[in-house]
């Protein structure tokens, strides 16, 4: 198990130089000078050559790519052009909202996709089972923002129950009533990425229900509810955390815009605003964060198969 | 011939399947006869008949230009079929080439696919944004950003295909023969992976559309004056309480074309090959 985490560990090194240095070309790729795109075109001369200064950008581009990447790894992002402060604590002065967006969407998506997945394998070619994979279908074509607006026109403008924007700190008020600015987004962004785990749900479910083992079960006389849940859910439920890693991805896509469209100040509105605002050490940083985050998720996903199935060793 | 029209009637035996081509070809249709379709000019700007329920004259509305809803949807759809083909012919392309590349040389396959990971491992909204950041706004910029997003999920696929079929016996022989790689590649491997392929382009392409409203949606995609349905969703939101439908019906068609590609999709991939039904 050690070597395996040791191993696994080691692979990730590459991971982050190559992520590294696509995160890092970003800035370089751009046509023209970044300093003068980023200030924009009412900059003086002096002030590009002063941004140029700052940044490094005189210098050679290795020299410039292992300062960042060394910077990178101590948590030295660099500096935001538009809010002059260090790329790191905007992130984290971001990062509240970010965090609970996802945490509380992942929630739903497995409280919702999991259970509706069970049903849909168990009821297989039922009208519950058409039902459930229909409403997939249809979570998985709607736009994240469309369904966003669309709950805030029924939820906030029609019925007034809940707010539509914005999200007043909770660690700073110490308000926990102000979750409640969460709801629609976290709504929003659970009901597409639920779609994928409700199918892959069901199919796995479906591949285990055709087992051997699973017969065997029943000749048994073990309760139909023991065999579902012991038997066939314990060992479909592995490729559902296998698909852990994605959806993290999937739900990190979607706070760009579901932030963007409540108004929240997250990270992902941040990455909208940055880019509207040429503000590229801002979009480096986040990206750099979101992939280790990414990288970090995987390790675990891949750890935690042998605690769900002890038929996997890790030799 | 007889095959052709076998696959056909098997494919469309399911319902939702007919539903999800019907809609298709709605879609493709209202794109390729939008003139005709559309009863006025979608730019025609009258301030007299700004923001109107929808009524027998304008059936969707009219915005806060007092341009016809319906209009601006039935010429979006152009926008929308014309750069999702552009996104899949883009990852297509250099998707297939790099993933069979990889598969088929061992020693550049272990650099490309480690590189294509990586690129994976990137928020692909994130990713399509800092690319849109780059390149500028612009529908060419917009179909090469969504697109080299999702060639990385057909390079992916490719890839698989090519290592599983490289070991069959048919290339043993063409090997044995003496045929070329190019001749190889291109002639005997590439072809018998255009089943998978198509599967996996028509989820590109309901994908990518989701993508590329969401960049105009956000303002970085195709420049605001273009129709599109992201671009007309993104200036209606100030207009939420007072015109919702300016909101509503742009969705909807977003939502309508996704869904036929989903529907169409996991039709063709059903029926087209179920041997590979796991690796698309």
């Amino acid at each position: 198990m050690w070597v395996y985490t040791f191993r696994r560990l080691l692979t990730i090194i590459p991971t982050l130089l190559v992520a590294s240095i696509i995160i890092f070309s970003f800035m370089h790729l751009m046509p023209g000078d970044p300093a003068a795109v980023m200030l924009g075109t009412n900059a003086t001369p002096e002030q590009v050559e002063r941004l140029r200064t700052q940044m490094g950008l005189n210098r050679p581009i290795y020299i410039q790519f292992l300062t960042w990447i060394r910077g990178a790894f101590v948590g030295d992002l660099g500096e935001s052009i538009f809010f002059q402060s260090p790329v790191m604590s905007v992130i984290r002065s971001r990062a509240e909202t970010s965090i609970l967006i996802a945490f509380f969407s992942m929630i739903l998506i497995l409280t919702i996709g999991v259970p509706v997945g069970v049903i849909s394998a168990v009821k297989n070619n039922t009208p519950l089972d058409q039902f459930s994979m229909g409403f997939a279908m249809l979570a998985a074509s709607i736009p994240t923002f469309w369904l966003g607006l669309n709950l805030m026109i029924i939820f906030s403008v029609n019925l007034g129950w809940l707010p539509s924007s914005g999200f007043p700190s909770v660690i700073e008020s110490g308000n926990l009533m102000n979750l409640k600015y969460l709801i629609l987004p976290c709504l929003t962004l659970a009901a597409p990425n639920s779609a994928l785990i409700i199918r892959l749900t069901r199919s796995s479910m479906l591949d285990v229900m055709s087992e051997e083992y699973v017969k065997t079960a029943r000749a048994k006389g073990l309760k139909e509810s023991e065999v579902v849940i012991k038997h066939i859910f314990r060992n479909a439920i592995i490729s559902v955390v296998s698909a852990l890693g994605f959806t993290f991805i999937a739900l990190l896509s979607g706070t760009v815009v579901t932030e963007t469209v409540f108004s929240l100040p997250g990270v992902g509105s941040l990455v909208v605003q940055s880019v509207l605002r040429r503000d590229y050490p801002v979009i480096q940083g986040v990206i750099f964060v979101v992939v280790i985050l990414y990288v970090l998720i995987n390790l675990l996903t891949d750890l935690s198969y042998g605690f769900l199935d002890p038929r996997i060793t890790y030799d | 011939m007889r095959y052709g029209f076998k696959f056909w009637r098997k494919l469309f035996r399911r319902k939702i399947t007919l539903l999800g081509a019907l809609l298709l070809t709605m879609i493709i249709l209202m794109a390729l006869l939008a003139p005709v379709i559309a009863p006025y000019d979608p730019m025609k700007i009258n301030p007299i008949e700004r923001l109107q329920n929808p009524n027998q004259t304008h059936w969707f509305g009219t915005d806060n230009f007092g341009r016809d809803i319906f209009s601006r949807i039935v010429y979006g759809a152009r926008i929308s079929v014309l750069s999702g083909f552009g996104v899949v012919i883009f990852s297509v392309v250099f998707g297939v080439v790099l993933g069979a590349l990889s598969g088929y040389f061992d020693n550049l396959g272990i650099f490309i696919m480690r590189f294509i990971d990586v690129v994976m491992a990137f928020p692909p909204l994130m990713l399509a944004l800092a690319l849109m950041a780059i390149l500028g706004q612009g529908l060419v910029n917009v179909i090469i950003a969504v697109g080299a997003v999702y060639l990385t999920r057909t390079a992916r696929i490719t890839y698989g295909l090519t290592l599983k079929i490289k070991k069959d016996a048919f290339i043993e022989a063409a090997v044995a023969e003496g045929a070329s790689n190019k001749r190889i590649l291109f002639l005997h491997i590439i072809p018998n992976l255009l089943s998978p392929i198509i599967v996996q382009a028509t989820f590109t392409f309901a994908f990518a559309l989701l993508e590329m409203a969401a960049l105009d949606f956000l303002g970085v995609g195709i420049p605001p004056q273009i129709p599109s349905w992201g671009n007309m969703l993104s200036s209606s939101q100030v207009y939420i309480t007072r015109a919702p439908w300016l909101i509503f019906f742009p969705g909807l068609f977003i939502v309508i074309t996704v869904l036929s590609f989903n529907l169409f999709g996991d039709a063709l991939r059903d029926r087209l090959d179920p041997k590979f039904k796991d690796l698309v």
